[in-house]
């Protein structure tokens, strides 16, 4: 124990990966018991009720705008891109952390992703729902969205495949048939342990039928450690190429501010960096409401502070190099773009993004600041506005100041935008808290792996309570 | 604690993974086969009309496709006859009939007679027929052996492939302008080696000027 110990501070890990006490007949009780407690905590009904409201909010906009169609938004040309395309890259943006931490923290054996995987893959589950909405929506006529698929249909024509749009299709449906694969396979052996601890028939045959069979034998356990280092490898390179598809939505277009190299890259750092604040954001209050704080530790939110901390200087190393190339390339359009975005009808916006996703997040370089979950809260949801307030600049920006001076025209969002916008954030608060509800939201079976090894015990049956 | 479950529900479980997938493969295909099915193309089914108007009778007895659907050469739509049109002959023939008590009512009050439309392209889409006669492509070659309908049908079922197997080939339908209003002309044996011909006396299509362009009819 004092070795690891040792190893730890020289790593700079703040606390133990677990804290003490714990064993695997408690990991076990403390995680069903989310789910099969009497009452859920007060808290957890707020966020219900808040999130139905404004669910209420997404199917009002949503008929409205199938009722009127996409002008109800506020797109105009040369603005035919707006809140749809920034809250589809913001929500898939959101989806990323999810698979980073289930998938690349999982081949690196990073244990303290461990209590937090399911809860980001559900996360990136929901988020890829939300995201899809906007492009579908954005179609115009939503009820023929498989056209976009490449079938022999009665047209006689295929999609365009050079278009990144289609690539978009591509790489969003196969994220989404992943991530589901992949967080539902992780879910198997703990649908089991749900299986043998519900209280009634119809639980036990529910989660039993999800459970598929899973006994628990050796030859089960083999075949899903394969299957899930299989998926893994599966999902590690759909975290850089998702959002580098979605990145070339712009860069393959000659847009000024869209038309650079540094998208993809930048995109990729961009979404971890949102997902991981989507995270934090989520399992602060969760974790202390429903008493995880000792299966989630302080470590994997400290862990989970530094990544966002990278990410977020990478990303704005990325706003530090677009304005470089700006001046750099001597392109006048490029330079104009800039100068627009500092000091144009956008300036606010885009200082308020500076702020927030460049200079606030500089604070996690202390450790205080990591170690303080309220700060950190704070932070998580500043990341999170910062994000939006970058797609909507990258968006905007420009789109507003045309080639062609006679075609300039500014763009707000129409109440139906925010309406749809906070619909899918009410959508995705519904979601998780059903997850929370039904689903154990933290994989027992692998915290048990860790106090199996922790304790060099032979893993014993467990008594049924 | 009793288990829940019998072995065998494992089998039925990996039966169940199968049977999923092909029925999600079936029904999809199923949904595809529903889409192109005569019913939910309507084709080669008679539509109901307020008066029982043969087209099969009116042909064969030697009127011209021109004499009611007026602007067929010069405009977008052929044109529905007006009332006035059935008059001209109805005044004085069958006019008595039963059957045309709605043309003599539509004659008396003003009041156009409402028929049922048979070939009805979606709004997204251009058409204009006037270009299609005065390019040498025959009535017959879309709306069928009208003089062979009674009550009209839908002889093709206006998928967009169908428009497309023309517009990418014109040569295989294309046809001498003095031809296009003939009920029976037969394409000749070296249709392709005239088509060709007649696309470039037409001026069909160029470089410029390509048939397969989505805004040729998506505008």
């Amino acid at each position: 124990m004092s070795d690891s110990k040792d190893k730890d501070s020289i790593l700079g890990q703040a606390g133990p990966l677990l804290d003490s006490g714990q064993t695997i007949q408690s990991v076990g009780d403390k995680v069903t018991s989310v789910i099969f407690r009497k009452k859920q905590p007060i808290p957890w009904f707020v966020v219900l009720g808040i999130a139905s409201m404004l669910l209420g909010s997404l199917t009002l906009s949503v008929v409205w705008l199938l009722m009127k169609g996409t002008g109800v938004w506020g797109l105009n040309i040369p603005n035919a891109w707006g809140f749809a395309i920034v809250n589809f890259v913001w929500w898939i943006g959101i989806g990323h952390a999810g698979t980073l931490i289930s998938a690349i923290l999982f081949l690196f054996k990073q244990q303290w992703r461990t209590s937090i995987n399911r809860f980001a893959e559900a996360m990136t589950l929901f988020a890829v729902a939300c995201a899809g909405m906007f492009p579908l929506l954005h179609l115009g006529r939503p009820w023929v969205f498989y056209w976009l698929f490449p079938y022999p249909s009665t047209m006689g024509v295929w999609p365009q495949f050079r278009s990144p749009l289609v690539w978009d299709v591509f790489a969003v449906s196969t994220y989404l048939t992943v991530s589901v694969i992949f967080w539902y396979t992780g879910l198997i052996p703990d649908l089991a342990t749900m299986r043998d601890r519900a209280k009634n028939k119809v639980g036990k045959i529910v989660a039993g039928i999800f459970a598929m069979g899973w006994r628990g034998s050796a030859r089960h356990w083999h075949r899903y450690e394969v299957a899930y280092l299989l998926l893994a490898g599966l999902s590690t390179p759909l975290v850089v190429s998702v959002h580098s598809v979605v990145s070339l939505d712009f860069a393959v277009s000659i847009m000024p501010g869209w038309h650079t190299t540094i998208f993809p890259p930048y995109f990729v750092a961009g979404a971890i960096y949102s997902g991981f604040a989507m995270v934090l954001t989520l399992m602060i209050p969760v974790r202390s409401i429903y008493g995880l704080k000792s299966i989630v530790t302080m470590r994997t939110i400290d862990n989970m502070a530094k990544i966002m901390l990278a990410t977020g200087l990478m990303v704005f190393y990325g706003y530090l190099n677009e304005i470089f190339f700006a001046w750099y390339s001597g392109n006048k359009y490029e330079s104009f773009m800039m100068l627009n975005r500092m000091t144009g009808p956008y300036a606010l916006q885009y200082w308020m993004l500076i702020l927030c996703n460049g200079i606030i997040p500089q604070l996690l370089w202390f450790r205080k600041v990591r170690q303080n979950v309220i700060s950190l809260f704070i932070i998580s949801i500043i990341v999170n506005i910062g994000m939006w307030l970058e797609r909507y600049i990258i968006v905007v920006t420009s789109l507003h100041r045309d080639f062609i001076p006679s075609s300039w025209d500014n763009y707000a969002g129409t109440i139906w935008d925010w309406g749809l916008y906070i619909g899918t954030i009410g959508f995705f608060l519904f979601a998780m808290m059903l997850f929370i509800r039904w689903v154990p939201m933290i994989p027992i079976f692998e915290i048990r792996e860790i106090i199996h090894a922790k304790t060099k015990k032979t893993l014993g049956t467990e008594k049924k309570p | 604690m009793a288990q829940v479950f019998r072995p065998s529900a494992n089998t039925i479980a990996k039966a169940s993974i199968f049977f999923l997938m092909v029925l999600t493969i079936a029904g999809l295909c199923g949904l595809d086969l529903i889409h192109r099915s005569p019913y939910v193309r309507y084709t080669h089914r008679p539509k109901e009309q307020p008066v029982p108007f043969s087209h099969k009778h009116h042909v064969n007895m030697g009127i011209d496709c021109r004499y009611c659907h007026t602007t067929v050469e010069e405009s977008a739509s052929a044109n529905i006859p007006s009332t006035r049109i059935c008059m001209n002959c109805h005044s004085t023939i069958w006019k008595d009939s039963p059957m045309l008590e709605p043309v003599r009512e539509s004659w008396q009050t003003g009041k156009s007679l409402e028929w049922n439309r048979v070939h009805d392209l979606p709004d997204f889409v251009y058409f204009n027929h006037s270009i299609h006669i005065n390019k040498g492509i025959g009535c017959v070659t879309c709306h069928g052996p009208v003089d062979e309908m009674p009550l009209v049908h839908r002889e093709k079922p206006l998928f967009m492939k169908w428009c497309l197997e023309c517009h990418k080939a014109p040569e295989k339908f294309i046809r001498p302008q003095e031809e296009v209003f003939n009920m029976d002309y037969k394409e000749p044996k070296n249709q392709l080696e005239l088509g060709r011909k007649l696309v470039k006396e037409y001026h069909v299509q160029n470089e410029n000027n390509r048939l397969t362009d989505c805004w040729i009819c998506h505008r």
